[in-house]
């Protein structure tokens, strides 16, 4: 038990790093990191077949894909983000403590979430969420897509113990085609645009 | 248990100066030089006490008091703070906010000393200082409030309980949460070590050997000063680091008898002294608009633990 604790709370300072993280590379060697403590998680509960298979998946194989893109389209190692790294940091740790409220408040059924799994889902899918508004470079909002998808899949872990493993590994098919998608696009914005900041689409005319 | 404390606050007093002079060693070392003397700072400071005080027409008696109220400050928060697991005679509850405002206090001296000499550049150190200190402090009593929670928690929640003492907080409770899952706790020392290097302008915070104006922070805001006066910065500076270095041990020792806690105490000081050589060895000194950012992730740290050890 002690272990997933100790797992949980690294998920939770990779989440507030993240949000605190300015260059791309460092974001996605983090991402990865994230990828390898949900894997870890995983097989802490005892489900060492997903969680070899999101080791190999988000913690190996969706960051390569991505930092493959940022060297193919040649993006800045960082673009200033729309809500300042301070901010972010400061409004992560309000969703964490909103998180820990929302824990309390909640009637969940007792031993459903292993002790501090709920608080740790919620505030990263919050940390996730805050990235996608929060920078401005289309490859930050991808990883931060991810982050959300990894609060998201932490929420539903518990499900699995009931035996919706499909469940999950149909989110992760979901997730490789969305990151698929993306990354085509991404491509494509950067050869159309020679820019993967977001902010200056407004300045695109008909 | 007094005479431990005195024992410890003995060997505070006599070995600060040492301190900076294993960071400067192992710093040499890292370089490939064999460095100054370990025991450098102590010539310097009977150098300059034996030395005249040269000073500038435009000062006032503010000048010449700053660095006497700056060395007492520091000296009376160490006195405040349990050495070596030993609690202090003078201990309250509430007695952290008191070293905090005391260290404020010496700073605030120096501040004015600073500006008291009219130079510009000594102004523009002062503001820094003023600037960097002014966003160290909640993060230092964040720490504080962390360890304060611990300490009532072990307390048992007992309302006489003298958790807000500072010799309750370093009782070495600490490790032993730790040792018993709580991870979150192991930040401290590390939000503390980092405000160890804002607090007492060493990389990559400010660099003590800079000679580079435009870069300069406290630096700049003594250069001014000579002889004992001199000798009373530097010597408060050794003092000031002994007590932020007995901050970050205090958390990372647990509760010994007396001699092995003396030794250990001990090697835990100047291991975290080497630790502070290693660090500015390999780490370039921040730009000056990027230290607030070091300032606020130890914040974000502590913050951090606060919350979680609260829900704990």
């Amino acid at each position: 038990m002690s272990i997933l604790l100790l797992l949980l709370f690294l998920l939770l300072l990779n989440n507030l790093l993240l949000l605190g993280t300015d260059r791309l590379a460092g974001m996605n060697r983090l991402v990865a990191v994230q990828g390898c403590l949900l894997a870890a998680l995983l097989i802490c509960l005892d489900h060492v077949i997903i969680g070899a298979a999101i080791l190999l998946i988000k913690g190996v194989g969706l960051p390569l894909l991505l930092r493959r893109t940022h060297l193919r389209i040649g993006a800045p190692s960082s673009v200033p983000p729309h809500l300042p790294y301070a901010a972010a940091v400061l409004a992560g740790m309000l969703g964490l403590v909103f998180a820990l409220w929302l824990e309390k408040q909640l009637p969940l059924p007792q031993g459903f979430f292993p002790p501090f799994l709920l608080p740790t889902a919620l505030g990263t899918l919050f940390c996730g969420l805050l990235l996608v508004i929060g920078r401005a470079s289309a490859l930050s909002q991808v990883m931060g897509y991810l982050v959300t998808e990894n609060g998201i899949f932490l929420l539903g872990s518990p499900l699995m113990s009931a035996g919706a493993v499909w469940f999950e590994l149909t989110l992760l098919l979901d997730l490789f085609v969305a990151v698929f998608v993306m990354g085509i696009a991404i491509n494509h914005i950067s050869s159309k645009f020679e820019t993967i900041d977001v902010g200056r689409f407004r300045s695109l005319r008909d | 248990m007094n005479g431990v404390y005195f024992l410890h606050l003995a060997l505070a007093l006599l070995l600060a100066p040492l301190f900076t002079g294993v960071i400067n060693r192992v710093k040499a070392k890292v370089a490939g030089r064999h460095g100054k003397p370990l025991l450098q700072l102590y010539f310097d400071l009977f150098k300059l006490l034996r030395r005249g005080e040269a000073r500038s027409t435009s000062t006032t008696w503010v000048f010449a008091v700053a660095p006497g109220v700056g060395l007492a400050a520091t000296l009376c928060a160490l006195a405040l703070l349990p050495l070596g697991g030993a609690a202090s005679p003078l201990r309250f509850q509430g007695d952290f906010f008191l070293a905090a405002y005391l260290l404020g206090l010496g700073r605030f001296a120096m501040i004015l000393a600073a500006l008291d000499t009219a130079s510009p550049f000594e102004g523009m150190g002062a503001s820094r200082e003023a600037c960097f200190s002014a966003l160290a402090e909640p993060a230092l009593f964040l720490c504080f409030l962390t360890l304060a929670n611990i300490a009532a928690g072990a307390a048992g929640g007992a309302a006489d309980a003298p958790s807000l003492s500072l010799s309750s907080m370093f009782a070495g409770q600490a490790p032993a949460a730790w040792l018993s899952g709580r991870a979150e706790l192991a930040l401290i020392p590390v939000a503390l070590f980092a405000l160890l290097l804002v607090e007492n302008c060493r990389i990559p915070a400010d660099d003590p050997t800079t000679h580079l104006e435009l870069t300069m922070i406290h630096e700049a805001m003594i250069l001014d000063h000579s002889g004992p006066n001199l000798a009373l910065i530097l010597y408060g500076a050794a003092l000031k680091l002994w007590l932020f270095a007995g901050l970050t041990a205090g958390i990372l020792l647990p509760e010994l008898p007396f001699w092995p806690g003396l030794i250990c105490h001990l090697v835990a000081m100047f291991a975290l002294a080497a630790l502070v050589g290693l660090v500015e060895s390999v780490m370039a000194r921040l730009r000056l608009i990027r230290v607030p950012r070091l300032i606020g992730g130890a914040g974000a740290l502590a913050a951090l633990t606060l919350i979680l050890s609260h829900v704990r």
